[in-house]
Parts: structure tokens; sequence; C-alpha cells
């Protein structure tokens, strides 16, 4: 082997590179709750009796899910900031981008939950809804009290897995300058010369949470289980 | 908003003067599609091999595929890009690392972004093939021990061809995925269509024109797709499944 390991320099990188990971969990927090909240009601909509709300839903999911993520990030961090400028003749100086970046990964996520919800509410009999109009109840009253508490039970293991995903897509904002877990870890690793130090520890300490994470939802899963 | 719609600009020849800027757009696109097509090919091949693996009897195979699955499934993809592209060169034997680092740096690209895609999308249809062998009755396999087969031969000849023709509709979804994850290539510098609609917005400014045009090919990208996967779906549908005949 050629190579020699320097690991040194990774101690003294740690507070950077703990900042970073608080950027990285702090989106992927934000974007579990944007992309349950939103995703919830663009399930709602698509599932929905009014054409247009349908198929605004389903062209909103449908165009997100057909579009890569980092073309996703790269018009939020491009394009969206300087259109809103225009839009609204914002001095030149203010800088949307970081904050639209954060937007457009929202949005994208809230697609793919979106299409999790509308599973989960499509698996609640049809009689739970007919019995809750029967009882007199609105649409709105139904869905809050009775199909929604239900669906996301059933979704649990689904919304979490898809929360580990999400957790690895935030290293994409990598293309955006945004400097979380994995930019810190390799503007660090380039800057001292060990990038190969560096993107290996990186790596472990992903696969380390990720798999964690998945190893407990499957725990969790198991535990509970709906007989 | 006073801004200039030109879309003839993609006619107009590049500042370099090799093409157009459709040109340049439609070089991105070929390399996508190469891109993504060649490691999806290798993905099958492993996802299949590597599936397979983790329902065989023996222990340790199908923990060592296990192993193989939770590795390139927990570690984010542009991470495993840049560990292919800046690592690995440097942990192969000396004598290959250098005939990489001496190669086209093209190439390099390519290799690295198509052995991540791969391995990386491969881990994935091997989650799919193991649920589809899992799927089927268990009767299958001990019919065809009983006939006399092998194990290798009751794979071979029982299991896998029911097996790919139950998850087709998973694969479609890998498939499109493999073309959406090319676009992490252009961190790297694969002159890629997501990186080649960065070059355009860099060299004609005019931003929502280039970004509408490569956002556009990767919509046509998936219809075609999902298109073609609709139709080889429909062919091998088993009758008597769900969604069958």
């Amino acid at each position: 082997m050629a190579y020699e390991f320097d690991w040194s320099s990774i101690p003294g990188a740690l507070p950077i590179l703990w900042d970073g990971m608080a950027v990285s969990l702090e989106i992927t927090l934000i974007a579990i709750v944007v992309g349950i909240v939103w995703g919830t009601l663009l399930a709602m909509m698509r599932l929905s009796s009014i054409k247009p709300l349908s198929l605004f839903a389903a062209g909103y999911v449908n165009l997100f899910r057909a579009v890569p993520l980092v073309m996703v990030l790269l018009w939020f961090f491009l394009i969206v900031p300087r259109f809103i400028a225009d839009l609204f003749g914002l001095p030149p100086n203010t800088d949307l981008r970081l904050a639209s970046a954060m937007i457009g990964f929202a949005l994208f996520e809230s697609a793919y939950y979106s299409e999790i919800i509308r599973a989960g509410i499509q698996s609640v009999p049809k009689g739970q809804m007919a019995a809750c109009q029967a009882l007199g109840m609105t649409y709105g009253q139904a869905m809050r009290l009775v199909i929604l508490p239900q669906a996301f039970r059933n979704m649990v293991p689904l919304l979490l897995t898809q929360a580990i995903i999400l957790f690895q897509d935030t290293s994409l904002v990598y293309v955006s300058a945004l400097a979380d877990f994995f930019g810190s870890a390799y503007k660090v690793g380039d800057r001292d010369g060990r990038l190969v130090e560096m993107l290996l520890f990186a790596g472990l300490v992903y696969f380390i949470l990720c798999f964690a994470a998945s190893m407990l939802v499957k725990h969790l899963q198991k535990k509970y289980q709906p007989a | 908003m006073n801004y200039q719609w030109n879309w003839s600009i993609f006619l107009q020849p590049t500042v370099v003067g090799d093409t157009t800027y459709l040109g340049w757009m439609f070089a991105g696109l070929q390399m996508t599609v190469m891109l993504s097509l060649s490691a999806w090919v290798l993905a099958l091949l492993l996802g299949a091999v590597v599936g397979v693996l983790r329902t065989v009897p023996n222990k340790l195979l199908s923990g060592l595929a296990t192993a193989y699955v939770e590795l390139f499934r927990n570690i984010p993809l542009l991470v495993q890009l840049f560990i292919w592209y800046f690592v690995m060169p440097e942990l192969v034997p000396q004598s290959l690392g250098d005939a990489y680092k001496q190669s086209h740096p093209v190439q390099q690209q390519f290799l690295a972004a198509m052995l991540c895609l791969a391995l990386f999308t491969s881990a994935r249809v091997a989650e799919q093939v193991r649920s589809g062998i899992n799927s089927l009755p268990k009767g299958q396999k001990n019919a065809g021990l009983a006939l006399g087969f092998t194990l290798p031969q009751v794979y071979r000849h029982v299991l896998l061809p029911m097996a790919f023709r139950l998850i087709v509709p998973p694969l479609t979804s890998e498939f499109l995925n493999i073309f959406k994850n090319s676009a992490v290539c252009s961190t790297i510098g694969l002159l890629e269509l997501a990186a080649q609609g960065r070059q355009l917005v860099d060299y004609t400014a005019q931003p929502y024109e280039s970004f509408i045009a490569v956002t556009v090919a990767y919509v046509a990208i998936n219809v075609i797709v999902m298109t073609l996967m609709k139709l080889l779906e429909d062919k091998v549908r088993v009758p008597g499944y769900m969604g069958g005949k």
C-alpha cells in the first residue's frame, strides 16, 4: 500500500465538523417538518374531489419526482433568488440564496412525503369515512379526528425511513455552498491536504448514524407491528 | 420584470465556437444517458448476484451480502462518489492508481461516476431481487429440489425467472433513480446534463431558458423510461398475480 494515512488533522477539525453536523441536522429537521405538513396538505388535495386541487397536487408531485435533487437545489440557489429580487425590485446585495436553497430542499422532500402520506390515507378502510359522515362530521373533522391519526400510525416506519434518506440527501446542499457536515469535512480535508482521511471519516460518520437509525426503525416496526 | 426572453440563444454558436449551445446540451444529455445506462447494466448484474446471495442458506454468504447492502445504503451518494473519485486511486495498488491518474480527466470522472452509481444502485436492486425471491411460495423451491434440481438450478430455472417478472415495477423506479442520481456526478466536474445547465447559465446569461431546457430534458427522460418500462411490464406480467392478466 503506497498511501500513508495521517489522521492527525481530524481531532482539531472536530469543532468545525460538529458545527457542520448541526447544520445538517437543522436542515433535516426543517425539511421533515415542512415535508410532513405540506406533504399532508398535498396528499389531501390529491385525493380531493375538487379537480383543480387534485390536478395541482399531482402536477407538483410528479414534477418534483421527475427532476434530480441537484437540479432543484440549483434552481433554488441560482435562479429563484434572482427571480424574486427582480420581481420585488430588491437591492442587489440581499442574499436570499441560502434560505432559498433550504426552501427548495424542503419543497422537494415534500413531494416524496406526500406520496407516503397518500398511501397511508388510502390504507384506511373506506367505511371509516362513511361512518364519520353518517355521524354528521364534516370532511375536515373526519380527516383530523379519524382518518389521519390512523393513517399516520400505519405510516410511521415509512416516514422514519424517508427521514434517513432525507438526512443523506442533505449532503447535496454541497452544491449550494451551505456548510453542512459533508461540506465542512470536504473543506477541512482540502485545506489540510488530507482529503482521503476526511472523506473516509465523513463516510464512516454517515454510515454509523444511518445504520443505527435504520436498526432502530426496524426494532420499532417489530415492536409496534399492527396485529 | 424586465427580463429579455431569448430562446434562439440555443441556436447560436458557443463562445468557444465548437458547436451551438444546443450542441452543448445534447452533449450533456448524451453523457447522462451513457453514464446511467452503463451503470444500470452493471447494477442489474451485481444486484442480481447480491440479491440471490442474501437468500441462500449459507450464513457466511448471506451475511456478506447483507453487509454489502447496508454499506451502500447507509452512506450518502455524494460521499460515495467523492470516495470513488478522490480516495480509491490512493488505496488501490500504486501501478493501478498511477494508470488511473494518467488517463484522460473525462475518463477518470466517468469511471468513478459509473462505478459509484452502479454499486450504489446495485444495493437497491439487490433488495428488490431478494424481496422478489422471498415473495414466491416456499413450495416452488421445494418442488424444484424434489425434482432433483440442485440449488443453483432451482435459482436459475425456477426462482429467478419468476422473481424478475414480479419486480419489474420497483426496478422501474430504480431505473428512473439512476438517471436522476447521475446529476450528482456534476460535482466532480463530469459534464453531464446538470453540469451543462450550469455552464449554459454562465455562458449565455439566459438563466431561465437554460434551466428550463435542462429540466424539460430530465422530465423527458423520465417519461420515455416510464413508457418503455410500462411496455415491458405488460409483456412480462405474471397471470394470476395482483395486476396480472
